[in-house]
């Protein structure tokens, strides 16, 4: 009773996963460290404060990259607070049939709502722009924020739709066969980007299906 | 798994976490001023109900419709075909008007695991109640009921001591139940007269008394199921008061239960009868509550089956097999 072929239990159109041997970093700790207190300084600069600022992680490493930034953001405006919250875009994917359900992350909207918010979306890499897509389309599900903003830590190009990043931590050229790797104390032990080639075999390479 | 949910036996203990999980996160949608998810536009979940039904019809109904899914209710009551020949017809209806699901509650046992099994249908076949069967989504939202207010909405239920009381005998959600259970680790206690208990209970994955009282001051649920007067054509206790008196949950033996433990009904009640009425009504009782999470439960279903180009349940080798032996065995 079982679909027939395709058990390898591999998800997603777009392998990911990156060969070990090829790693390069190309940012580490302190180069994070410094662009998210820019990112959050240049935040502050064009909102002019963070009065209603709302910053909503991509999980996973989105949503640790948002907390920071939501705690630099709590010191630069002396101690306001800044809410932060997650939100998952699975359901709303393009590419949903191309594989297996995926599992879900946690969506949590910060109890002030998004409504008339300035909503800054965070995530570690801005590649096709398919995620930010999705993450518009649930954003209008919840809420109507008064704008949206999208802060990404790198930009790696090859966008498929018109949608670009309004906060940069680095601009990083790469080929298609490349593949970028946010690594974060948070989920990794250690902070790091890592850039090389795509792992040869995607279907003998492990699950976690990121960028 | 399978394309299939026919048992909850097909169920291993990752997918039933998975099930549980992915209900969890879309359990906030109900929260939401748009209650409405775009995953599954485009396809097509048709209501077949052989019986009749109010919450678990509007149940499913409620959870394709969220997840933007077509639905068509099926309401095949009054059909005087015999099973075997409907069903076939049926299904080739189904398949015709391209079904990607089917929801199947049957009065006979197995009538989901024949349209699933037959070949008439290219889609997947969820088992929404059968005969003296199976009930698998009701399991699962009893699940995750226990979770949520037993072990906070995480994990399994291992250790967790759970007590079903009652119509055994007839109840599918009876032995959907013990069979989950005992894969998410729970310890089940059935207690019934002996009359309502049926053959090869003993071999179920439980313990059974015949005597309520004992297990209430350890449990940490009791599920009282309904006595099926419409499935009693013989005499199974002398008087509905002797019933009521020897396996109802009253006030009295509700005390009897520990402090966090909750009292569980899948409905409709018969209030008086299996269970009082200040029970029910008490705030131990999950009973509504049971009823808000089992749709959030039939879309995390839904979804994991129709999502993606095909079911995450688990891997096709474990589980592709053993339901033929248990679902004949119980006709």
């Amino acid at each position: 009773m079982t679909a027939p072929g395709n058990t390898g239990g591999t998800s997603a159109a777009r392998p990911k996963d990156l060969d070990p041997a090829t790693a390069r970093p190309v940012l580490d700790s302190s180069d994070i460290n410094r662009a998210l207190t820019r990112i959050a300084h240049e935040i502050v600069e064009r909102a002019k404060g963070a009065d209603d600022v709302v910053l909503l992680g991509i999980p996973t490493r989105g949503v640790a990259l948002a907390r920071r930034l939501g705690e630099r953001l709590a010191s630069i405006e002396d101690g306001a607070k800044v809410p932060v919250g997650a939100l998952d875009i699975t359901m709303y994917r393009d590419d949903l049939r191309l594989g297996p359900a995926r599992a879900l992350e946690r969506t949590e909207i910060p109890a002030e709502g998004i409504d008339g918010k300035l909503v800054v979306l965070v995530d570690d890499v801005l590649f096709s722009g398919r995620t930010i897509r999705a993450a518009l389309d649930a954003l209008n599900d919840i809420g109507r924020p008064r704008a949206v903003q999208l802060a990404v830590l790198v930009d790696r190009g090859h966008r498929e739709l018109p949608i670009r990043a309004d906060y940069v931590g680095k601009n990083l050229p790469t080929s298609l066969r490349e593949t970028v790797k946010v690594h974060l104390a948070e989920y990794d032990g250690r902070d790091a980007v890592l850039l090389g080639t795509r792992a040869a075999d995607p279907a003998a390479a492990p699950t976690d299906a990121e960028k | 798994m399978k394309r299939h949910l026919i048992s909850a036996a097909d169920l291993t203990r990752d997918d039933a976490i998975l099930i549980l999980d992915t209900a969890e996160e879309l359990a906030h949608i109900a929260e939401r001023p748009i209650k409405k998810l775009p995953t599954l536009r485009g396809r097509t979940v048709v209501n077949l109900f052989f019986e009749d039904s109010t919450r678990t019809r509007i149940s499913f109904e409620a959870a394709a419709k969220r997840l933007s899914a077509d639905v068509i209710n099926f309401s095949a009551k009054g059909s005087s075909v015999s099973k075997g020949e409907s069903l076939k017809d049926t299904a080739l209806t189904l398949q015709a008007m391209g079904a990607d699901a089917v929801v199947i509650r049957h009065h006979a046992s197995g009538a989901p695991h024949r349209l699933a099994g037959s070949g008439w249908l290219r889609g997947s076949v969820v088992n929404a109640g059968d005969g003296t069967h199976e009930h698998p989504t009701q399991a699962l939202l009893d699940a995750f009921t226990m979770r949520r207010r037993l072990a906070g909405g995480r994990g399994d239920l291992e250790g967790r001591r759970i007590t079903l009381v009652g119509d055994v005998l007839h109840s599918r959600v009876a032995r959907s139940n013990v069979l989950l259970l005992a894969t998410l680790g729970a310890e089940v206690t059935l207690v019934a007269p002996p009359t309502l208990l049926p053959i090869g209970v003993e071999s179920w994955p439980c313990t059974v008394s015949y005597d309520l009282d004992a297990p209430l001051p350890k449990s940490d649920a009791v599920m009282m199921l309904r006595v099926q007067r419409e499935r009693m054509n013989a005499a199974f206790f002398p008087t509905e008061r002797e019933y009521s008196r020897r396996y109802g949950l009253d006030l009295r033996r509700m005390a009897m239960l520990p402090e966090h433990a909750i009292v569980m009904h899948p409905g409709p009640m018969n209030r008086g009868m299996e269970i009082a009425a200040e029970v029910a009504d008490s705030t131990r009782s999950t009973i509504v509550e049971q009823v808000t999470n089992g749709v959030s439960v039939r879309m995390a279903v839904l979804y994991l089956l129709l999502g993606g180009n095909e079911p995450a349940l688990s891997a096709p080798s474990t589980a592709s097999t053993p339901s033929t032996g248990t679902e004949e065995s119980t006709k």
